[in-house]
């Protein structure tokens, strides 16, 4: 045979290991991934469990900052830790027993309190990619979330108690290109096709064809045929049920019949009524995109600009001038009932016109970079293609700052007080949790630490919450039950409720560094007793 | 040192075990030996020693408990290494159950992890009768509802009356990507794995005239290749094994030239790999979370220190984190855990027994594997078709062609069904349909 028959590609060790995890964020992900270098401060159980889920999937290289020397309970708590290492050092431990995990990647520690490091280098963080913290302080917290919000780093607070577990992420601005979105509608253009598609339906005349083929006529054809007759009979698309069900009436009505008069079964028929729903609107740029390219940062570019608002920047120029104010086309046509060729005449069309559109939109990013003055290597055209075919989901969150959230004079306040108007609001957890660290600032121990000091640190604890919900000018928090549960805890760390915040928060690492799925906005909380969770932005 | 040692050890434990709480269940009480119960006494079975099993060991083994028996017939690969965390380099090839107890014996002194390398099917009924709590960690649909299926033979009814105290509960995680479930089920009490059968969608298949005819995807040229090209070329004189590379890379080959033929885009080695050995992407994360939870629920029920979940979890961290619980219900005539026998409707009274075994795999809530048919036909047993065993399946084979009223089958009949899904025998009724039983009158 004298086929050319394409030489297996060889599989690399790396792309084997990784195979199960390359299917969900590519290997372009994976490379972003390898580019990393986070920092881990505090060892705790919960920190090790974080680090954990970075360094399998094979994270660049991590730094573990932490002063503290092993203890016996740190043993109970902590996987990453060998019992024989007692009074040893934690970072030091940790980062060893981590490292043996995959040897593809780099890891360090610093053997001293985040503090010493606030105050003695403080451009210790200026090159990590995503900064973890587990049980870290107020004071620290605070100067800490200051310095990476000013270096434009992201943030990640975590904190594992009894049964409850917390995480706010801090960023100043995050944009996603890839959200991965579970339901993905077409972008088909029926309403308004392009000429080269309007050219492809133009060439197809239903009546015409014999039994075989109009059985395999694509969908996409056949909708397009009773649309464009709806549209110069009526005006317009239809826009209401009842139109869109005499769309769907028009439609049934070409299905062919038997000698009996009786319609024949044509699937791609169903499959054009199916889509009525969704495909027959008059095309639309999604509010949430509108309002990406509608931005500040979009509109007036900078030598500084990031690629993400460049490339916005040229589609949205492109959406004015060559695109007929549309977003450039996806170009992808989702599986139908069709014999091969009609199918792939109809997906050449579009891919060809999407190939077109990322091309133009290349070609006015080259221009914009230029313009402001960036080499025009700076984007790659990889990169344009990439935001094209998302184009219709780029996302863009803007975070708050931790130490805003912390100050009576900036806090706002106003999230808080209405949640904890609806009882089964879990923000209770949040004020608890404040008040714990509160308790902390003032006691230097957790309430309830200490068998014999359970009652009295209850009361305490209460006057910490009553405080802080002053300082909000919001009411008394009338749930003494959460207090109570929160001083049996003493503290502890349960390590399943660790786990289970650990295996997120890394999750939420690796969206920061892959620009890939949406991050929580901001702050998530789970209870392990009732395994129940929520997110607010604070 | 030792208790010393324990006692600081287990210092974060032991504020919630040995304190009382305003969550805590009504029937909690407070106490140093419920620590003692997990380390000594609570006996638990986790089955599947892969991405969930590894940190189920994990989390178990620092919630206290140290009786653990562990059951998986696996050997370790690499593309495990992302997130089998027990596993290194070194031990590809070996048994995961081995390797895994070894490991978490090591890291935790005072915790006796017992490996089972074997099938779950190679135990009997003794085996799973001495758990507390069965913690399952799978990937197979099917090993899910064997292990189902034995917990539920395993429950005493008096007067029909079921007997609590022979209730083993399961605690079953599953993932896919970045999304999971975790589920509590006390058999015969709340929902099991067969009374939400229909949670799992049957795998994506092509029909068979796509592939031949019309391919449009890349999937279906993998599939051609797959079912039609590989049975006749036989390049290797074996079936397909997806883990030979040699195997994918004749496949890969192959549907490369039938996809330039049909110029259809977007074949390459991953995808090719993916349909052939219908992989599920996984990562380390959803995994750890998806344990954890099982883990927590495990806690809580051997400790009674609060309530349990109500019943099933689901989680998905695409868009920001979505958690949701909710209460699936058990149903009222379910093939495993109810006492009724599952009703089968028989519209036609023409139904050849291929028809019916074919019903018995394509109902979602069905949805069995290689069922074999006996029945009480004139006061007699006797076996309709058994696939299984090649000696009976010859034997039976010719009565597929028969129709159900030729086999003696009547409205009303009772038959026996053993599946691969299954330990047991499940019992089914016929149900012709009125009209059927007119005409059959006439
Ligand atoms: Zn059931």
């Amino acid at each position: 045979m004298a086929s050319p028959s394409p030489k297996s590609p060889e599989q690399s060790e790396r792309t084997r290991k990784y195979d199960r995890q390359l299917r969900l964020w590519g290997d372009h992900g994976q490379a972003a991934l390898e580019g990393a270098h986070v920092c881990l401060i505090n060892a705790t159980g919960l920190g090790t469990e974080i680090l954990k889920s970075l360094v399998l999937p094979g994270i660049g290289a991590f730094t573990i900052i932490d002063s503290k020397k092993i203890s016996d309970d740190d043993i109970g708590a902590n996987f990453f830790l060998d019992s024989e290492s007692v009074g040893k050092s934690r970072a030091e431990i940790a980062t060893q027993v981590l490292l043996e995990l995959n040897s593809d990647v780099r890891g360090d520690y610093v053997d001293e309190g985040p503090e010493q490091i606030l105050s003695n280098s403080p451009d210790f963080f200026n090159n990590f990619t995503v900064v973890i913290t587990t049980a870290l302080p107020e004071k620290s917290l605070i100067r800490l979330s200051k310095i990476l919000w000013d270096l434009d780093i992201p943030l990640i607070v975590c904190r594992s108690l009894g049964f409850i577990a917390y995480m706010r992420v801090q960023t100043r601005e995050h944009t996603v290109i890839e959200t991965h979105p579970d339901n993905e509608t077409p972008d088909l253009r029926l309403d308004n096709p392009f000429e080269t598609l309007k050219n492809h339906f133009d060439s197809i005349n239903l009546d015409e064809l014999d039994l075989k083929d109009h059985t395999h006529v694509p969908y996409v054809v056949i909708l397009y045929k009773y649309l464009e007759k709806w549209i110069s009979e009526n005006g317009d698309v239809p826009k209401n049920y009842k139109e869109k069900q005499q769309l769907r009436d028009m439609i049934r009505s070409g299905i062919r019949k038997d000698e009996h008069n009786n319609p024949i079964d044509e699937e791609n028929f169903e499959e054009a009524i199916k889509a009525v729903n969704t495909s027959v609107g008059r095309y639309e740029v999604p509010p949430s995109v509108m309002e990406v390219l509608n931005d500040d940062c979009c509109i007036n570019l900078t030598a500084k600009s990031k690629p993400f608002w460049i490339i916005a920047k040229a589609v949205k120029d492109f959406m004015e001038n060559d695109g007929s104010n549309s977003l450039p086309l996806k170009g992808a046509v989702p599986d139908m009932t069709a014999d091969t060729e009609k199918y792939i005449s109809l997906q050449q069309v579009y891919h060809k016109q999407a190939a077109a559109d990322a091309e133009a939109v290349w070609r006015r990013t080259v221009h914009l970079l230029r313009q402001i003055g960036r080499p025009s290597d700076a984007i790659t055209e990889k990169d344009v293609k990439l935001f094209c075919r998302h184009a219709s989901n780029i996302y863009i969150q803007r975070g708050s700052c931790i130490a805003d959230e912390y100050d009576p004079k900036t806090v706002d306040a106003s999230e808080m007080t209405q949640s904890l108007e609806n009882p089964e609001s879990m923000m209770v957890y949040y004020v608890v949790l404040r008040g714990i660290e509160k308790f902390q600032v003032e006691y230097n121990s957790y309430p309830g630490e200490f068998d014999d000091h359970v009652e009295p640190d209850i009361v305490k604890l209460k006057a910490c919450i009553s405080k802080l919900l002053m300082e909000w000018g919001c009411g008394p928090l009338a749930k003494d039950d959460y207090v109570h549960e929160f001083c049996r805890y003493g503290g502890s760390e349960l390590h399943s409720v660790s786990a289970f915040l650990g295996g997120l928060a890394a999750q939420e690492t690796i969206k920061f560094i892959t620009n890939q799925c949406k991050p929580i906005h901001n702050t998530f909380i789970y209870d392990a007793v009732t395994s129940n969770s929520a997110s607010f932005f604070i | 040192m030792g208790s010393d040692y324990a006692h600081r050890k287990w210092c974060h434990l032991r504020k919630v075990l040995e304190r009382s709480g305003p969550f805590c269940r009504p029937d909690f009480e407070p106490s140093p030996n419920t620590l003692q119960f997990l380390s000594e006494n609570c006996k638990l079975l986790v089955i599947g020693a892969g991405g969930l099993g590894c940190e189920l060991l994990k989390d178990l083994a620092l919630m206290g408990f140290g009786q653990i028996h562990l059951i998986d017939m696996d050997t370790i690969e690499l593309s495990n290494l992302n997130r089998q965390f027990l596993f290194r380099q070194k031990d590809i090839g070996a048994s995961k159950a081995e390797i895994a107890a070894k490991f978490i014996n090591t890291r935790i002194p005072g915790c006796h992890v017992i490996p089972h390398f074997c099938k779950i099917q190679d135990k009997d009924e003794a085996f799973y009768r001495q758990f507390h709590i069965v913690i399952s960690g799978l990937d197979s649909i099917v090993a899910r509802r064997w292990i189902n299926g034995m917990l539920i033979s395993l429950l005493n009814y008096e007067d029909g009356e079921l007997d609590q105290s022979s209730v083993i509960p399961m605690i079953d995680g599953g993932t896919e990507g970045f999304k999971g479930n975790a589920r509590v089920i006390l058999p015969g009490l709340t929902a099991c794995i067969e009374c939400t059968l229909d949670l799992y969608p049957p795998q994506v298949t092509y029909p068979l005239c796509t592939i031949a005819n019309t391919p449009r995807l890349p999937e279906h040229c993998i599939e051609y290749v797959k079912v039609m090209q590989w049975p006749k070329e036989n390049p290797f004189d074996c079936p397909i094994d997806g883990d030979d590379p040699q195997h994918i890379n004749w496949i890969y080959e192959k549907s490369n030239e039938r996809a330039v033929q049909f110029s259809i885009q977007g074949l390459t080695y991953r995808l090719v790999q993916g349909v052939v050995k219908n992989i599920i992407p996984a990562v380390a994360s959803t995994n750890a979370v998806i344990a954890a939870s099982c883990s927590t629920e495990v806690f809580k029920l051997a400790t009674s220190c609060c309530s349990s979940l109500n019943n099933y979890m689901v989680l998905n961290d695409l868009d920001g984190i979505y958690t949701y619980t909710y209460e699936a219900e058990k149903k009222e005539d379910c093939l495993a855990c109810s006492q009724i026998p599952r009703e089968i409707q028989i519209s036609n009274s023409t139904l050849k027994l291929k028809d019916l075994l074919a019903i018995l795999c394509e109902r979602v809530d069905l949805q069995m594997k290689n069922p074999g048919i006996t029945a009480n036909v004139n006061g007699k047993n006797k076996t309709l078709y058994m696939q299984t065993v090649a000696s009976i399946e010859e034997k039976t084979r010719e009565n597929l062609n028969r129709s159900l009223v030729e086999l003696g089958l009547r409205n009303g009949s009772e038959i026996m069904v053993a599946d691969s899904t299954t330990p047991n025998t499940v019992v089914m009724k016929l149900k012709f349909s009125t009209s059927t039983t007119d005409i059959d009158m006439l």
